[in-house]
């Protein structure tokens, strides 16, 4: 009432339009000197930082066909060419193939072998060729197969996954396949008839030796048994092991280059003759550890290989996961960082009304946005540094204490870290701008609190670890809430071609890391527009 | 005497100077043992903290807030829950009163605002001044608090419960599909209801209790949502089974509303009156943190 009159009339004579620096000075001495906010952010610092070494986990185990639970096996994982935790296991039926050269093979069927009880084909089990850098686990490889569900497919070190022309569902079978080597790249075609080819994908292999092993695999992922609806760390989720059989005829290697270049959709090379000089010579590793059924027959022309485990990214919530522990695990104390944080940054507004200082802080300084950005620049300033002392600290000692206790941290790329450790500060310090936002909009400190808390901490609750609505409802509120911005610590991303649950309490969000982030600071500028234009019109 | 809480609450803090409430009206001369039984000075201070809550216009609106939002959340957990013929492991009464977690954080907002508003205003020292005996004011408060959090937890709790009976159902929760009826006359569903609405009541105990002792809204209201909501999720990451089960017990809210469980006794945590009996245990350690802190401190 008395302070909007003085303020059009009087105040905003030129001396008084005030420069940002001194109001932001102003607030910055005003956090300063309140020992509880300091204190409440160092608060949150340790927090964020603390939870870290409440974390138990020790390796679990793995579940083996009878349901037995074999301790400790299986904590560890191949690391695939990009660095990434991979699934490296099947059955490998393969020749040393020297410099450029070719495998083509007729695939007559892909089945789940027979008394398998319980688990048929896995949309996922797989059975074609490969050309492998060498039998070790995790080492470079291109492939062509045919899959149980999801069509014909060229797939190479782990990640990539190139989609073929035969449509998902498909009857394909007897079907044609084909790898060229030249040079680091390889090929893969297919083809119905083995005259006319189509070519799926070519993938560059950097740093492929001379000598590679090519050949005929088959595999398959566990059926899904899911066990609860909670993922502890370290244990696995229940898998029903399986089995996949493929079937191959007029196998051919050669090697060499292909004489002349290979014309899609018309030109033919030999596709008969060199697989029974071929035969006598190939041998079979199960790579990645023998399991009870795996192996091969040769019988003729004919050739048939049965190998289960996978060849993909190792996703945490499959059914055939190593047990590695997502770095992001370290960091659960974000949650009670962000209480503190919270706390901290309403109070930064709500303390102005509830001592009447604000009456002085806009009497000293009558643009009245200016001041409210001042207090989020600095809010969100001190707190990121707080969230950067925290995450920092989090990440590397809950790392080492999971280590300790056998644990395998699955690893990620240098981005990806510095995206947790950023994204986990630049959250934090976002949420504080929404507080301050929050703050001055509600007035009333309680209130603001609770409505962040209960759009941040409880829809994180309520999708990640309650089990009481679906996986829809769950993805849903974390689409739409500002929890959405826990996406930005996500570290594993999703893979099309590894059958998970990708739900929220396994740790997958349903929006990519920085759009996630991004829904919280679209309500933290929506909520301090809103707090700039309500103390613009309001009395202090 | 009676009046005098009820009239100060009109004036503004600066009136409340030590002139006013020194010498002649509300002195403690006037509540000497000699002039008053123990018994009107309860039954006055219980009015006087009844007046004081009834008149402030956010109760009316954290009222609405606590039945509306339990009722409303429980409704939509109702329509998003489907339960196939195999079977979902759902608790019917657990997904009825979904609408719980959301309500008591308003339960909360109410305990801390009966509390450390009078701190924000200075109206405390009046209280204090016509009240001299701390601790009876504090539960003069409590039994306010508790009265009305049981009044509209009641009406949430029904609401919640009548929705889910109406919906249910339909969604596959029959007694065809193994689960108990969703009728109140079934045993652990009363019981559910029952407790929830007690379970309200003690978060609100719970909260009153931290708010007096931290006097400041902000940092009580903060540090009770994150004792409710954050214990949980941070129970979850602590890996080892047996320790993840102990925080289970432990926790406020998960023990509390293991009043709840209808369906999976044997498996869970805690029993559900066990469960509730642990939340009262915080509640009361809280209010007698409060109570220590208020009878200790300057006001």
């Amino acid at each position: 009432m008395s302070i909007g009159p003085v303020r059009t009339s009087v105040m905003r004579a030129p001396v008084m339009r005030t420069a940002f620096w001194p109001i932001l000075h102003a607030e910055w001495t005003k956090f300063r000197t309140v020992r509880g906010w300091v204190v409440g952010m160092v608060l949150a610092a340790l927090v964020t930082a603390g939870i870290a070494l409440l974390n138990h986990s020790s390796c679990g185990g793995t579940v083996v066909p009878g349901g037995k639970v074999i301790a400790g096996v299986g904590c560890t994982a191949p690391i695939g060419p990009g660095g990434e935790a991979v699934t490296d296991s099947f059955y490998f039926v393969h020749q040393p193939m020297t410099a450029d050269g070719s495998i083509t093979a007729r695939l007559t069927a892909l089945t789940s072998p027979a008394g398998q009880d319980g688990v048929g084909l896995q949309p996922w089990a797989k059975g074609g060729l490969i050309i492998k850098a060498s039998t070790r686990p995790g080492s470079a490889y291109a492939a062509v197969m045919l899959t149980g569900g999801h069509g014909v497919r060229m797939q190479y070190d782990f990640t990539a996954d190139i989609d073929g022309n035969v449509a998902a569902g498909a009857r394909v079978v007897p079907h044609w396949l084909r790898l060229t080597r030249a040079g680091d790249a390889i090929t893969g075609y297919e083809s119905a008839n083995g005259t006319q080819w189509t070519k799926i994908g070519t993938a560059v292999l950097a740093g492929l030796p001379r000598t590679v092993q090519a050949g005929m695999f088959a595999t398959s992922p566990p059926g899904s048994v899911q066990v609860g609806s909670q993922s502890i760390a370290g244990s696995s989720a229940g898998a029903g092991m399986a089995l996949a059989t493929a079937r191959f005829t007029d196998v051919s290697l050669r090697s060499g280059p292909l004489a002349g270049p290979v014309a899609i959709g018309t030109v033919a090379t030999s596709t008969v003759a060199t697989s029974t000089g071929a035969a006598g010579r190939w041998s079979g590793t199960a790579v990645g550890g023998l399991t009870t059924g795996e192996g091969f027959r040769q019988a003729g022309g004919a050739v048939s290989v049965t190998g289960t485990g996978d060849i993909a990214p190792d996703v945490p919530a499959s059914p055939g996961a190593a047990g590695g522990t997502p770095a992001e695990q370290t960091l659960e104390g974000t949650f009670g960082g962000l209480i503190a944080v919270i706390i901290v940054a309403v109070m930064f507004m709500t303390a102005e009304y509830r001592r009447n200082l604000l009456r002085v802080t806009f009497s000293a300084a009558p643009r009245r946005g200016a001041v409210l950005a001042a207090k989020a620049l600095v809010i969100g300033t001190v707190t990121f540094v707080a969230g950067l002392a925290g995450a920092a600290t989090a990440i590397p000692a809950g790392e080492a204490l999971l280590r300790s206790n056998g644990n395998f941290i699955l690893p990620i790329g240098l981005l990806t870290q510095v995206r947790l450790v950023a994204g986990t500060a630049a959250l934090l310090a976002v949420t504080a701008v929404l507080g301050v936002a929050l703050g001055a909009v509600l007035r009333l400190g309680a209130a603001a609190i609770t409505a962040i808390v209960m759009t941040m901490v409880l829809p994180y609750f309520f999708a990640g670890q309650l089990a009481l609505l679906p996986a829809s409802a769950a993805d849903w509120l974390l689409r739409v809430t500002p929890a959405a911005a826990f996406a930005v610590q996500q570290t594993i991303p999703q893979y099309p071609q590894v059958a998970a649950s990708y739900t929220a309490a396994n740790g997958y969000f349903p929006l990519a890391p920085w759009a996630g982030f991004a829904v919280l600071c679209g309500y933290a500028a929506a909520a301090l527009v809103l707090a700039v234009v309500l103390v613009r019109r309001r009395d202090a | 005497m009676r009046s005098g809480p009820g009239n100060s609450a009109r004036l503004s803090p600066a009136h409340i100077g030590p002139a006013h409430i020194g010498p002649a009206h509300i002195g403690p001369a006037h509540i000497g043992p000699a002039h008053i039984g123990p018994a009107r000075v309860g039954a006055g201070v219980l009015h006087a903290e009844w007046t004081k809550l009834r008149t402030v216009p956010s109760t009316a609106w954290l009222l609405v807030g606590i039945v509306g939002l339990t009722a409303v959340a429980g409704a939509l957990a109702d329509a998003a829950a489907k339960c196939p013929a195999s079977g979902c492991g759902l608790d019917p009464a657990r997904v009825s009163l979904t609408g719980t977690y959301l309500g008591q954080a308003v339960v909360a907002i109410l305990a801390v605002v009966a509390i450390s508003d009078e701190y924000g205003t200075g109206m405390i020292r009046t209280t204090l001044a016509a009240v001299p005996r701390r601790g009876a004011m504090l539960a003069a408060k409590a039994a306010n608090v508790s009265a009305v959090v049981l009044l509209a937890g009641a009406a949430a709790v029904l609401a919640s419960w009548l929705a889910g009976w109406l919906i249910l159902p339909g969604h596959g929760f029959t007694a065809a599909a193994g689960y108990a009826s969703l009728s109140l006359t079934d045993g652990p569903m009363l019981r559910a209801v029952a407790g929830t609405v007690l379970y309200l009541a003690l978060v609100g105990l719970l909260s009153l209790g931290i708010a007096t002792a931290v006097r400041e809204p902000a940092a009580a209201i903060g540090s009770v949502l994150g004792l409710l909501y954050v214990v949980p999720i941070i129970a979850a990451v602590v890996g080892s089974p047996s320790w993840h089960r102990h925080l289970e017990q432990f926790a406020p809210m998960t023990a509390g509303l293991a009043i709840q469980d209808t369906t999976g006794l044997a498996a869970a945590p805690i029993s559900p009156w066990a469960g509730l009996g642990v939340l009262a245990g915080w509640a009361a350690a809280g209010l007698l943190a409060g109570s220590v802190a208020l009878t200790r401190r300057d006001a």
